[in-house]
């Protein structure tokens, strides 16, 4: 085993309730708990005692008690880390607890890097990769679609966008270098003007994504959501069968702030955000009611629209004019009332409308399963695209954003100066290398720090 | 009757690009080294083309000289007109290529394989290589005789049972009518080596006086000459130059090839082989390009003394009918006759990925190859490859490690690197696209970053290197002093800015602040460079450079970082793929048939994900950590 120095840092998140852990790993964890901590049996020798116990007592400096606490003692190798390790349970608070951490790093510890005990079992062969899920959890979501929880799906449509952009950026170096093979075939006179075109969009997401990535920003909004339909179509009762039951009740008896409890709700972990709902939730359809004008800026702003059918009564103009609204859009289109006589066949309502379209009973709640999966089915395959706010949570992937940028940046320099074309592609690569470090498809070298850096402190 | 003759140190198998270099390396390098041809005649054969460089394989020369290899010095003996092509563009793509006389570059070729020590000519097919236990013997010739060696090299080119077809004409010959080496390919098979069939093919001959030039667009040669070696100047070789002339296809030849496709045999399903992309017959062209109006034809010269001219551009296997109505149907060659027919050209060939970087085969000790054999196309890219294989040969009877030029060093390590990990199933042309680092890999850099290894090597003399280190010095030295050197905004400097459409100064700055501004340059801004030294033109050209593309030239080195630390990470020879978890079974599998050195080399294989790439990374962080 390699000598290693010593390692600490807090083991438990950083709250003011309950017990916090300091967690100490290596050579000198020992030395140094026998340095700060006074047991209540005097008697005992933290250089002594037996691995695998725990001693109560007091973590001081200078005489003046910090705390009172419970130390588990750990002898390598049969530890998480295979090393020395020595747990401080405390319950002072976050205070408290840097105070002790603070006071183990005086005495030769240095503070843990994210990941960093982790990491050590790793190596030491604690734990072995193969099934060390959670670590290859994470190597594989930046390859594979197949996402799980409700932060990979995120991943997912990070992807999707990030790989638009590598794609746009990769075409672009695919034409230098053409037309430098092939000057024949391709002709870069005037390049750099298009390219300057090709550029924009590209570098306005880049700003867009590195403006929403405020360190530790919590998903607050989901897809955007409209629901449209003609007048008693049974838009309110698709939504109250959305939002459940227990909600419903209680947005009744909350009156006014119903609209604000309602703009977030979760599909099977999936975030929409209900736009509008004050325009369903009254008898009046908003095509009729607040205009067409309107009801086109209501869908504008939408990532996903719901559309709901009347299935018992015949297609009108009505429905005419909202399919023609939505013809761009995302579309689930929910052929309700399937309790009622059939006056629309969901084989017809195909033939005008894309897939997925459902038939569904917001009265007796049939069909909704299918519709959840439609919708699962979209986000996991990226269709959905939502509010870039929630995307970028990983400060790697932030400074990978600003590099892009800057190297996009440069390559607009370089047009300007007028530089030959060739030039181009240096800086359009390097803009293409670190959107490839946010979707695994560059190689860091130093992969293992990486993604062991991706776990929590003190894990 | 099968006899024993003789035994040397290294044996060549064949005389083209490729063997050439090869065996001059090994016999410059002191070894006892034979080459064997089909053909006296067709030592140095250029049976295709009549030039030399071009865009990227122009480097390839540049570079093959910077390590001490022949080509470029020997189409300095033999050019009759030289061009920088892309001259309009950065210096990356700045290409040199010179218009060869055919028929001399392969005499002087010749001429110098005939007069170097240790080197001996001989004319015979190889048709056996002999191994014991793995390690290569030597070879047998097919007429019985064997030949004792600790290395041989194939240079086999496009000779292995090449059959070339026009129509529906075929003869079992090599190019031009030679014999083929219809022997050697059993016996390679009987070595469990892999073999492909790669086909290339050739444009016709035509009668100079044939041709209505007037119609034509004349193409000359530049009035500057660049020499490929750097070995001389432009005052040793510059000579009177032969003009090039540029028509045009027409929807009329289009026409026509249209009409006769199904007798093309490409298209009729005759020629098996797989050709280039990159270098397409004129049926594909018109096929693939449809919509195109008209391509170019270069009609050059094939050399001083003869008044065939090569039909670039319009390579062709159509029957030979059709291949009059063709070329008779292009502007200016409408009563063309034809001394040579076009025709395409078959051959067997290695998948490369067989060979080590070295150029050994992985399973052959002291095997190497080179060439068309290795699967690419063109004459540089095979001396390039002949060079590396001659060099690599010579290094293992040495005892030293082989010299593996990486891809940030040169378009050679680009070439050889693709060449072993990418698997190719048409001929390999040198492209600009395919070198990632081309800012730095330049031609008028080549000496700089090769010429230290070809000192190693043994290949450069001492001359030579002492003014290697001397322009150097120089180069930095001068770019430093620019650097440190301020002017203000004094009249004659505001003047000269203003002659030039440049912005005049507010504020000091240093020369080299100057240079960098895209209107001026080194040579412009002399009249306010009071204590600038004479320096000669190449040390001048570098200082530009260096300066003018700075920031890019930083950029690109950062780059080159970034893989070099990939490249660090060896892979154990002995590690065993099945036992890593985690891996897709068709990443084993690849990772298998190449064996890459290092985790750069695995990156590159096609078939082998970031993800797989991520789990052999973290084997090894482990293996490393554990050990």
């Amino acid at each position: 085993m390699m000598k290693t120095d010593t390692i600490a840092g807090i083991a438990t998140a950083m709250t003011n309730s309950g017990i916090g852990i300091i967690r100490i790993s290596g050579e000198r964890a020992i030395p140094i708990i026998k340095e700060i901590f006074r047991p209540r049996n005097t008697k005992k020798d933290m250089e002594t005692v037996e691995s695998y116990t725990a001693h109560y007592g007091f973590i001081e400096e200078n005489g003046e008690v910090i705390d009172e606490c419970i130390v588990l003692v750990m002898k390598a190798p049969s530890t998480y880390t295979r090393e020395d390790v020595v747990e401080i349970d405390s319950h002072g608070g976050v205070v408290v607890m840097k105070k002790i951490l603070e006071l183990v790093l005086r005495h030769g510890a240095r503070p843990a890097e994210p990941g960093e005990f982790t990491k050590r079992a790793f190596l030491n062969g604690r734990i072995d990769l193969s099934q060390a899920e959670a670590v290859m959890d994470l190597i594989s979501a930046k390859n594979e679609f197949a996402m799980e929880s409700s932060l990979k799906q995120l991943r997912g449509s990070v992807r999707k966008k990030i790989e638009s952009l590598r794609k746009e950026i990769i075409h672009q170096v695919a034409f230098i270098e053409s037309a430098l093979d092939d000057p024949e075939h391709y002709n870069v006179d005037g390049y750099g003007e298009e390219l300057l075109g090709v550029l924009e969009p590209v570098q306005k997401q880049i700003d867009r994504l590195i403006a929403s990535s405020s360190d530790g920003k919590i998903l607050k909004e989901g897809i955007k959501t409209a629901i449209v339909g003609k007048p008693n179509a049974g838009k309110s009762s698709l939504l109250n069968v959305m939002v459940g039951e227990e909600r419903a009740i209680v947005t009744e008896i909350a009156g006014t702030t119903r609209d604000t409890l309602e703009e977030s709700i979760h599909i099977h972990g999936i975030p929409l955000q209900i736009i509008d709902t004050a325009g369903i939730r009254d008898t009046e359809d908003i095509v009729e009611k607040i205009g067409v004008n309107k009801a086109k800026n209501v869908l504008d702003e939408a990532d996903l629209v719901l559309y709901v059918i009347d299935g018992s009564k015949e297609l009108d103009e009505n429905d005419l004019a909202i399919m023609e609204l939505i013809q761009d859009k995302k579309v689930i289109t929910l052929v309700n009332k399937a309790d009622l006589e059939k006056k629309i066949a969901v084989e017809e309502v195909k033939e005008k409308l894309k897939e997925p379209v459902i038939a569904i009973s917001a009265k007796d709640e049939t069909g909704m399963e299918e519709f959840y999966d439609a919708l699962k089915e979209m986000f996991f395959e990226g269709q959905l695209e939502f509010n870039d706010e929630i995307y970028i949570t990983n400060m790697r992937h932030k400074t990978a954003l600003i590099n892009a940028k800057e190297s996009l940046l440069q390559v607009v320099e370089s047009i300007k100066q007028q530089m030959p074309e060739d030039f181009y592609s240096i800086d359009l690569m390097d803009a293409y290398e670190e959107l490839g470090f946010i979707i695994g498809e560059s190689l860091e070298e130093d992969l293992v720090n990486e993604i062991f850096r991706e776990f929590c402190m003190g894990k | 009757m099968a006899y024993f003759e003789d035994t040397y140190d290294i044996v060549v198998v064949g005389a083209g690009h490729a063997g050439c270099e090869a065996s001059l390396a090994c016999a410059r390098l002191g070894f006892e080294t034979i080459c064997f041809t089909v053909s006296m005649d067709s030592v140095a054969l250029m049976p295709c083309n009549p030039n030399i460089g071009g865009s990227s394989k122009g480097h390839l020369v540049r570079e093959i000289d910077a390590l001490g290899g022949e080509m470029g010095k020997n189409i300095d003996k033999t050019y009759i007109q030289s061009k920088m092509l892309n001259g309009s563009k950065g210096p990356a793509v700045h290409s040199l290529r010179a218009q060869a006389d055919k028929q001399k570059y392969t005499y002087e070729m010749r001429h110098v394989m005939e007069n170097t020590e240790h080197l001996t000519l001989k004319q015979a097919e190889v048709s056996e290589i002999l191994v014991e236990d793995g390690k290569v013997t030597g070879v047998k010739t097919y007429s019985g005789a064997t030949y004792h060696a600790k290395a041989v090299i194939l240079c086999t080119g496009t000779y292995l049972k090449a059959r070339c077809i026009y129509g529906d004409v075929s003869t079992y010959t090599g190019p031009n009518g030679l014999s083929s080496a219809d022997h050697l390919t059993d016996s390679l098979k009987a070595l469990g080596i892999e073999m492909y069939r790669f086909k290339t093919g050739t444009p016709a001959r035509v009668d100079k006086r044939s041709i209505d030039f007037s119609v034509m667009e004349e193409q000359k040669g530049d009035e500057k000459i660049v020499p490929f070696s750097f070995t001389n100047r432009e005052e040793d070789i510059k000579k009177e130059q032969i003009s090039c002339w540029l028509t045009y296809t027409n929807e009329k030849t289009h026409e026509i090839i249209r009409n006769n496709i199904d007798r093309s045999p490409l298209y009729s399903g005759m020629i098996e082989g797989t050709g280039p992309r990159y270098c397409p017959s004129v049926e594909d062209k018109i096929m693939k390009f449809p919509d195109k109006e008209r391509h170019q034809v270069f009609i050059e010269p094939e050399g001083e003394y003869t008044n065939e001219m090569y039909v670039g551009g319009m390579s062709s296997s159509m029957p030979e009918d059709v291949q009059y109505e063709m070329y008779r149907s292009v502007k200016g060659m409408e009563n063309v006759k034809i001394v040579r027919n076009a025709y395409a050209i078959e051959y067997d060939c290695i998948n490369a990925t067989q060979l080590k970087p070295s150029l050994e085969f992985k399973k052959i000790d002291g095997l190497f190859s080179g060439g068309q054999f290795n699967g690419s196309s063109g004459y540089e890219e095979a001396a390039a490859q002949g060079l590396m294989a001659g060099i690599n040969a010579a290094r293992k009877l040495q005892g030293k490690d082989p010299i593996v030029l990486e891809r940030s060093d040169g378009y050679i390590g680009v070439l050889i690197d693709d060449l072993v990990t990418k698997e190719t199933h048409e001929p390999y042309r040198m492209m600009t696209s395919r070198a990632e680092y081309r800012l730095l890999l330049r031609q008028d850099n080549a000496d700089l970053r090769l010429t230290p290894i070809g000192y190693e090597i043994g290949l450069i003399e001492q001359e030579r290197y002492d003014y290697l280190v001397w322009k150097k010095e120089a180069i930095e030295k001068e770019v430093a002093r620019l650097e440190s050197t301020y002017v203000g905004g004094k009249k004659e400097v505001q003047e000269l800015l203003e002659k030039n459409n440049s912005t005049p100064l507010k504020t000091a700055v240093s020369l080299a602040e100057l240079i960098r501004r895209p209107e001026l340059s080194y040579e412009l801004i002399a009249p306010i460079d009071e204590n600038r030294e004479e320096l000669s033109e190449d040390v001048i050209e570098q200082v530009n450079i260096n300066i003018k593309y700075d920031g890019y030239i930083r950029r690109q080195l950062h780059q080159v970082e970034q893989a070099k630390k990939l490249e660090a990470k060896r892979i154990p020879e002995n590690i065993v793929y099945e036992e890593i978890h985690n891996l897709r079974k068709e990443a084993i599998q690849k990772l298998n048939a190449i064996r890459p050195v290092s985790i750069g080399q695995a990156n590159r294989i096609s078939g082998v994900s970031p993800s797989d790439i991520s789990v052999l990374l973290i084997h090894l962080d482990q293996m490393r950590y554990s050990s």
